[in-house]
């Protein structure tokens, strides 16, 4: 392995070195960075995180500032107090998983073993009353055989797929289906309990074509599952606009005929594809701004009276009078004061950009030249050299650290750093050099943040999601229904629209009826 | 110059008496018409109202006979001896000017300068 072919000050060198290590480490290797930059910009990630070494930088303890709650610390925070939740509830879905399962198995037991259990009972109890089976009773045999055969590669194929999720309340039309099937069982039970088990009826051919009947309708209870289950909502019906609460971005759906708990899945399955992934570093900006503008005026009362107490019930007029002088007297005085934060924003948005330009570009001159360095191998060169040879994962760590440092400084601008990790990067440059991508799509995932399937498990950060909505979450989607699905860090706003009824009328055009004249302008001289 | 389907139209105008020259064995009058109910009204520099199809005058040969008789570039032709030219195609127009039987061609033409002179004499200037 080659040595890192940048080398300036010593501290650089931690930092190059620093690269192969694990992600804690990294992190305290940012705290030192950041202050040599003198980036105003990045959050204080210099607040404390898990293990860090106050040797590292003497200054550590004097620039820190307020935690804004969205350092790397308050996401291993976020880590402990999801796991624990996940602890919690994972025992009582299995619980309930399990018990679904158990009866749609029984259920399904039940429904196949009938037709059968009717051919064969009036063999067992009165076989020699039983008339003789003929030509075309024998054939229903062969009906009945293969009818089930479908019914069972159908409810299969319907039915016993893997759960996707677990959704908070019963699924209405499967359950309503599992009561009619019962239903009809049970009533084709009574009455072949009554009229043939109990009057024991000899004509077997009779038998077999009740035991058919049986399993025909049960094919049509099929199709009605099909069509209930499955086709009914796939006509687009809504169109459903889906806002993450924290940073506005924002797509649109088109659903079919849903309950609000099945339109909530769909809708998370689109999340983890198109969203980008939730980036709470990029968001310390405008908290920053927000802290600021609140810090800016502080109301004192010099009455002598308590304003801290917060108006409780309608009977606390005088501190509730108090609350609203005082927050109107802090607006009229925002409004006076020549506040020049927007200023200062468009300053800072400015530098930022022509920040990150500057090391996108190093980037990517860094990125082409590593990849120049290495070439695949022909096959005659085989026998030539065989010394020098590397597999995908060697060579990826042979050209990694000639662009480590531009893709480190990168990512930390852009404030990525935490969604990728130095064994994944390496990871993601093997596997483009092996499939003979270019520098340019290896950088793809880096320069653009791709949605949440892309990065890791422990990025998605949320595989628990809670569904809040005003009406049951067994209704159908309604024009205007309004849902929040909440996990840990943000909310998803979403809202939902008919879409209208289109009238479409037709005009024919005759092919001949395109003809075209000259504009003309003619001048004649008389 | 604009006027209105169904109503008569009114318009100040001169009587200009152009006497034909020969030259060679045409008979020549010495201008330019354009315009016409079969021609793009939208081109005319000269008109006011650009849906105006009516006949104008696009070019005045200098010393020709229509210059001697004071036709003047850009005014509309109404009437050529007695026919109307303000709902004719370009080539009737051309054809009721060329007349090889007539020397002689009497035409009513209208500017917006008759117009104006007509309003001064009377007394009132044009209310906006």
């Amino acid at each position: 392995m080659q040595s890192p072919t940048v080398m300036e000050a010593g501290e650089e060198v931690l930092q190059v070195l620093g690269v192969c290590e694990t992600v804690e480490e990294i992190k305290d290797v940012i705290v030192t960075t950041t202050e040599e930059d003198s980036n105003t910009n990045s959050p204080p990630v210099a607040s404390s995180g898990p293990g860090t070494k106050p040797s590292q930088d003497d200054n550590w303890g004097e620039t820190t500032t307020a935690v804004t709650g969205t350092s790397e610390h308050s996401l291993s925070q976020e880590d402990i107090v999801r796991i624990t939740k996940d602890l919690e509830d994972s025992v009582g879905l299995d619980c309930r998983r399990y018990f679904t399962l158990t009866l749609a198995v029984i259920l399904g037991l039940l429904v196949f073993l009938t037709p059968l259990a009717f051919l064969v009972l009036p063999h067992l109890l009165w076989p020699e009353r039983l008339q003789s089976c003929g030509t075309a009773c024998e054939g229903l045999f062969i009906s009945v055989a293969f009818k089930l055969l479908i019914l069972l590669l159908a409810v299969w194929a319907l039915f016993f797929r893997p759960p996707r999720a677990g959704l908070p309340r019963v699924f209405v039309f499967r359950a309503l289906l599992a009561v009619l099937v019962l239903l009809f069982v049970i009533s084709y039970w009574l009455f072949y309990g009554v009229r043939i088990l109990d009057s024991q009826d000899e004509n077997y051919q009779g038998i077999v074509q009740y035991a058919v009947s049986l399993v025909d309708a049960l094919l049509f209870i099929h199709y009605l599952a099909i069509v209930l289950l499955e086709l009914r909502q796939l006509q687009p019906c809504f169109s459903v606009c889906v806002t993450r609460s924290t940073d506005g971005e924002t797509r649109h759906y088109n659903l079919g005929q849903l309950s609000i708990q099945r339109a909530a899945l769909a809708i998370l399955e689109h999340y983890y594809c198109d969203f980008s992934v939730h980036n709470p570093a990029l968001l310390s900006a405008s908290k920053s701004r927000a802290a600021k503008h609140l810090a800016g005026l502080k109301v004192y009362n010099v009455d002598g009276e308590f304003p801290a107490a917060p108006a409780e019930g309608p009977g606390n007029n005088a501190a509730a009078g108090l609350a609203h002088s005082q927050s109107r007297a802090m607006i009229a005085a925002a409004a006076r004061r020549r506040d020049s934060s927007h200023n200062e924003l468009y300053y800072e948005e400015a530098e930022h950009e022509r920040r990150v330009r500057k090391r996108r570009a190093r980037l990517v001159v860094a990125v082409e030249e590593a990849f120049t360095h290495i070439k695949r191998m022909q096959e005659e060169e085989q026998k030539k050299a065989p010394g020098d040879v590397m597999d995908p994962r060697e060579a990826a760590q042979a050209i990694f650290p000639s662009m480590a440092r531009a893709l480190q400084k990168y990512l930390r601008t852009t404030k990525q750093q935490h969604c990728h990790s130095m064994e994944s990067i390496q990871q993601h440059l093997a596997f483009c050099i092996t499939n003979n991508m270019t520098p340019k799509a290896f950088l793809e995932s880096y320069l653009t943040p791709g949605p949440t399937l892309q990065y890791s498990r422990d990025h998605w950060l949320a595989r628990q999601w809670t569904l809040i909505s005003e009406a049951s979450v067994t209704s159908g989607l309604k024009d205007g229904t309004v849902f929040l699905l909440k996990c840990v860090d943000f909310s998803l706003v979403v809202t939902s629209k008919k879409i209208p009824y289109i009238q479409m009328s037709e005009e024919y055009i005759d092919p001949k009826s395109h003809k075209f004249v000259l504009r003309l302008q003619s001048e004649t001289s008389v | 110059m604009a006027f209105v389907p169904g109503q008569p139209v009114t318009a100040v105008v001169q009587r200009i008496e152009i006497q034909k020259l020969q030259q060679g064995e045409h008979l020549i009058l010495g201008f330019s018409i354009g315009g016409g109910i079969d021609q793009d009204p939208g081109q005319n520099p000269f008109s006011e109202d650009k849906t105006d199809k009516g006949i104008y005058v696009t070019r005045i040969t200098p010393g020709g006979p229509a210059d001697v008789a004071g036709l003047m570039m850009g005014d509309k032709i109404m009437q050529v001896n007695g026919w109307d030219m303000t709902m004719v195609t370009h080539d009737q127009a051309r054809k009721t000017l060329t007349k090889k039987k007539e020397d002689v061609v009497r035409l009513l033409v209208t500017r917006k300068s008759l117009e104006d002179a007509v309003k001064h004499s009377k007394g009132c200037y044009p209310r906006k």
